[in-house]
């Protein structure tokens, strides 16, 4: 009998919750036993997912601290959105333009990827963290002082003041600080799942591959990982521009779920709640990233109830989760409640 | 106790430059040969004037005091440090300007003093990486599972539990690396340099840490390696019974400076290596 490792079962095991729950979810909003305010986050979570299983892979899998993965998220939003838009009067089906706006999202991400890389990727640690926080910044700048436009012409594009002059019947699509406020909402939850598990796809083919272990290699030991013959910046550099492109078309995703975007969405705080998501799910634990994204997005819409006193609870919960996570005798209680659990556990380190 | 064990060693001869290498080695090309190697930190010579050559299937030793600066050579020869003068030739060719990863393709690989494994990663996927140059395919192959992604990751297992079969370490393949034993974590290094399919093997003091029986079943693992794979050994050890054992030429270093090369019996006579490691004899 062929031996299947715990990376592998664990590997299917995620790829069945995701298709479990989308199956639950979208069985509930077909007979309507779903809240609208539930309904409306659905897109949004999908979103959040796959900015956390991508980040996971550079702070997880890579081992390097990001804080700038809302940057890539913003240029996937912005190139995404403006790529379906233009093509508006030509591609008729939406779905497609979705498709093409998430690929376009990517690609301009995965760009932007490599341009922060080449400096980045000479630094290690606390710089790194520093240079992505900054990345992050430039982004929202740059997008805040954009303006894009549609004629019969193709694109126009200027800086810093609207000095577009379009056709007759064009319109624009950026409007600088006003960000893009005429979106079609294409965006659906099938879309969204899709591209959860495409995702997955990627980040698992990934890991348990040569390059994946490469990656792992560098995290886990840099000047080893030199000595046995390893590339350590291509390497770097490939974990990095994967998870900055998955960023891009989550971006495009979540935007084209509403009817308008401003760049301050994507700030260092979006980065930051990204970043919890990972951290509270485990590092390297895609699982645990899908489900702290998850919980952690509908948590503020559940808390409504207690009103102005909501993030405090919010944070309140966020503080104890955290501890009882990393908690040992928590652990060990549940690990004799779970008996199958220790294995996985083990299978993470 | 465990019992002493005798291994057949080559027999010196020396070859044109005027170093010494085993007599089975003087048709082929010398493996190693260094020139004139030194590197300076700050104003402290390190390792000065280190000549140094190696035969094809050769065990050489690397031996001296603590802080001779042996580690330092090792670093020299894999570009950890980039020398200051002198020259490295690898089967021939300078490696002046290389990366260490490139040194690595080259055909050199290593051991570390101060264990450098995979810590949160599987046995097996610590010899994969170590076969990462040796069984390729690209990122796309990778991410679409394409053929070729499920012939190589077949031929890297096999290969991998064929390596970790020198050690016996099969049975531990699924272990975390970081979970070994200290004898075991030191094998696992062995066999993730010899996957990378190296022409000279370089030993980071590979019995540190071991008993006098792990230790003899270590020399005579070595010479296996160096039988099976037919390539040349270089190792650094404080265990005079490994070194005297097995090792055809070896090399002592103090403060930096070459004192003396030859056979271990040339060694054990030698008078600038019993004061290097004992002191001088008071004058009656």
């Amino acid at each position: 009998m062929k031996k299947v490792n715990k990376a592998t079962r664990k590997n299917f095991l995620t790829y069945a919750l995701v298709i479990a729950a989308y199956g639950v979810l979208q069985s509930m909003v077909s007979s309507g036993s779903i809240s609208s305010a539930m309904k409306g986050m659905l897109v949004p979570i999908c979103a959040y997912v796959v900015m956390a299983v991508s980040l996971n892979l550079t702070v997880g899998v890579l081992g390097e601290l990001s804080l700038g993965h809302a940057g890539f998220m913003s240029v996937g939003a912005f190139t995404g959105v403006t790529a379906a838009m233009a093509l508006k009067g030509i591609v008729a089906s939406a779905p497609l333009r979705l498709l093409i706006g998430m690929v376009v999202g990517a690609g301009f991400a995965a760009i932007a990827g490599v341009l922060i890389g080449i400096p980045v990727m000479r630094l290690k640690g606390d710089y790194l963290a520093i240079v992505t926080l900054a990345f992050g910044e430039i982004i929202k700048s740059i997008v805040t002082n954009l303006y894009v436009g549609v004629d019969e012409n193709g694109l126009h594009l200027s800086m810093l003041t609207n000095k577009l002059d379009l056709g007759e019947g064009g319109r624009m699509i950026i409007n600088g600080p006003m960000g893009i406020t005429t979106i079609e909402k294409i965006s659906t939850f099938t879309a969204g799942f899709l591209l959860v598990m495409v995702t997955l796809i990627i980040v698992f083919n990934l890991v348990n591959s040569r390059s994946g272990r490469a990656i792992m290699a560098i995290r886990d030991n840099r000047i080893a990982a030199e000595s046995v013959g390893i590339n350590i910046t291509r390497y770097r550099m490939t974990a990095f521009v994967i998870s900055a492109a998955l960023a891009g078309a989550a971006g495009t995703l979540f935007a084209m779920n509403f009817s308008t975007i401003i760049a301050s969405k994507f700030d260092f705080n979006t980065s930051i709640l990204v970043l919890v998501f990972v951290v509270l799910g485990g590092l390297g634990n895609m699982l645990g990233s899908i489900i702290a994204a998850a919980a952690l997005t509908i948590l503020p819409e559940a808390l409504r109830g207690f009103a102005d006193y909501r993030m405090l609870i919010y944070a309140v919960i966020l503080i104890i989760v955290m501890l009882t996570t990393n908690n040992k005798a928590v652990g060990d209680l549940l690990q004799k409640l779970l008996p199958g659990k220790k294995e996985e556990e083990e299978s993470h380190g | 106790m465990a019992e002493k064990k005798t291994f057949q060693r080559g027999k010196l001869a020396p070859v044109p430059s005027g170093a010494v290498i085993p007599e089975r080695d003087l048709d082929k090309h010398p493996i190693l040969e260094c020139r004139r190697l030194g590197i300076d930190f700050g104003g402290l010579h390190a390792v000065q004037d280190f000549n140094l050559t190696i035969g094809r299937t050769e065990i050489a030793g690397l031996i001296g005091p603590n802080g001779a600066g042996k580690t330092t050579v090792f670093n020299l020869l894999t570009k950890v440090y980039q020398p200051t003068r002198g020259t490295i030739l690898l089967d021939g060719m300078d490696t002046s300007g290389k990366t260490t990863e490139q040194i690595n393709r080259m055909g050199i690989a290593r051991t570390f003093q101060n264990i450098r494994l995979f810590n949160n990663l599987s046995v097996e996927d610590n010899v994969k990486i170590g076969l990462h140059n040796q069984e390729p395919y690209s990122l796309a192959d990778a991410i679409f599972r394409l053929p070729r992604y499920w012939r190589q990751e077949k031929t890297a297992h096999e290969r991998a539990m064929e390596l970790l079969s020198i050690f016996d370490m099969q049975d531990l393949a699924d272990h975390r690396a970081g979970s070994l034993p200290y004898g075991a974590q030191r094998r696992l290094e062995i066999v993730r340099a010899l996957a990378t399919n190296p022409s000279l093997l370089l030993l980071d003091e590979p019995a540190a840490g071991m008993n006098p029986s792990e230790t003899t079943e270590l020399m005579e693992n070595i010479v296996k390696i160096r039988d099976t794979f037919q390539i040349a050994v270089m190792l650094i050890e404080h265990d005079m019974n490994l070194v005297m054992g097995i090792c055809e030429g070896i090399c002592v270093l103090n403060f930096g400076q070459v004192i003396a090369k030859g056979s271990p019996e040339d060694i054990q006579a030698n008078p600038a290596v019993i004061e290097a490691y004992l002191g001088r004899k008071k004058e009656k």
